[in-house]
């Protein structure tokens, strides 16, 4: 059995929390170099730009790439031959993400309570903790922080068998209608399906969250990803919502099975910074 | 979109506000307010029960930022647009206390867009997610109300050289559609 103390998860987590708020994934400002080569509106190609240099301001000086540092979200892979030692997992979480939020200098947008007071938590804890036993020794902590411009915009219905890929490709599209400019194109948009209501969003929110160089490991969601892609990208919706045809940058979709009544559809959209960061301890 | 770049003052005067039109890009120097969800809620409870704001809105310009906290030897840290339509429900009160301008970015209700061309009054869009960009033309940042709001706090903002595109201008032509119409085919 391998031992991971909490303290060596705290570091990793306060690690994570600064590199995926200041340093652009290379994999999404490849994305971009390689959209700006092709969007025919100067505005969007322009806007692009801007994302590249934006991101070369924030790496050197370690300054958010965008003010709103999110909500921490971590996805927590434990190997069931680990043992945690030296204290509570989640709260080594929080310890990270606090430490993150305030040595880093970066935005704490947790609030404490959702209805009444809304009170700042001020550290922006708790961590949103999604945590999976998988086999093995390894702890794997991969974080996505989100902001609220593109989670608001987040959709969850529950299909019907009957309204099939029609069904799913209209609800991905609303979704992106809707969000436009608020959630700062180009996006990544994730799309859950199967399950129930909350394993939909729940790979929605994985699926916003992968690598920008992934597909789907099977190549019939691979094909439908790509398909989604183009029809987003002709709404014409565009970099920041200013017309282009490059509104997002990648979609991904997550299934799990259903039931043999459903077919719920999520769809998580992630901004353009489509922050992560991952460690394996 | 016109190719030249405007430079423009904030506050603004009444000419300048109607002056602009979708689609220019501008960049501006002087003092903009930031103010955003709990700052709108504050000032427009304060205006219904009758009592004098903690600022002036005449002529002002509202940025809709929560800046990241500054680092050593930054005045402020990533400073980029948060979603204006969350201010759509207080924008119009806060219109006829002779606001002039907002950036932000994202769209706004009709009601934002008749509020606007009955005062004329411009909106205009910041790049989203641009924060460590945008705050190079920040100069320096001064909370002027409701401090312990922290970054919602109303602050003003010295900038030089803002860059900003006008979405939808004071006569209501809206540069979302107008600028995404090309590139639809759906």
């Amino acid at each position: 059995m391998k031992e991971i103390h909490v303290t060596d998860i705290s570091a990793a987590v306060t690690r994570l929390c600064v590199d995926a708020c200041c340093r652009l994934p290379a994999d999404v400002r490849a994305a971009f170099a390689e959209r700006q080569r092709t969007e025919p509106s100067p505005v969007g190609r322009d806007i692009l730009g801007q994302l590249m240099q934006n991101a070369d301001i924030a790496a050197d000086e370690m300054m958010p790439i965008c003010q709103d540092t999110g909500l921490a979200v971590v996805f927590a892979d434990v190997g069931q031959e680990v043992h945690i030692i030296g204290g509570d997992f989640a709260e080594a979480v929080n310890e990270g993400v606090r430490r993150g939020y305030v040595d880093g200098y970066l935005r704490k947008s947790s609030v404490a309570e959702p209805l009444f007071e809304r009170k700042n938590t001020g550290d922006n804890t708790p961590a949103v903790l999604h945590v999976r036993l998988v086999p093995g020794d390894g702890l794997r902590l991969r974080l996505a922080p989100k902001g609220a411009g593109s989670e608001n915009k987040s959709v969850v219905k529950m299909l019907v068998p009957a309204d099939g890929i029609e069904g799913v490709r209209k609800v991905v599209l609303d979704a992106v209608l809707a969000a436009g400019p608020n959630s700062c194109p180009p996006m990544v948009v994730g799309v859950g399906l199967g399950g129930t209501m909350e394993l939909a969003a729940l790979c929605a929110k994985r699926a916003a969250a992968r690598d920008l160089a992934s597909r789907n490991a099977d190549p019939r969601y691979a094909a439908f990803e790509d398909e989604l892609l183009t029809l987003i990208n002709r709404t014409g919706i565009g970099p920041q919502g200013l017309g282009g045809r490059t509104t997002a940058l990648k979609v991904h979709v997550e299934w799990a099975p259903t039931h043999i009544a459903s077919l719920p559809v999520a769809v998580n959209i992630n901004c353009h910074a489509a922050r992560h960061a991952e460690v394996l301890l | 979109m016109s190719d030249d770049v405007k430079r423009i003052r904030a506050p603004f005067d009444e000419a300048t506000a109607r002056s602009l039109r979708a689609g220019d890009r501008v960049l501006i120097s002087g003092t903009i307010l930031a103010a955003r969800d709990a700052a709108h809620k504050r000032l427009t409870e304060a205006l219904a029960r009758g009592e004098k704001l903690p600022v002036d809105l005449r002529g002002q310009v509202v940025y809709y930022v929560g800046p990241s906290p500054a680092s050593p030897g930054h005045v402020i840290g990533s400073a980029g647009p948060t979603t204006s339509g969350r201010m759509d429900a207080y924008t119009p009160t806060l219109i006829e206390q002779g606001l002039r301008g907002m950036i932000g970015k994202g769209y706004r209700k009709p009601e934002v867009v008749e509020a606007m061309k009955a005062h004329g009054v411009p909106y205009l869009a910041a790049v989203g997610g641009a924060g460590a960009l945008i705050a190079r033309s920040i100069r320096k940042y001064d909370v002027l109300a409701y401090e312990d709001l922290g970054p919602e706090a109303v602050a003003a903002l010295e900038v030089e050289d803002f860059p900003a595109i006008v979405v939808i201008d004071s006569t209501g032509n809206n540069y979302y559609e107008t600028g995404q119409a090309p590139y639809k085919e759906l």
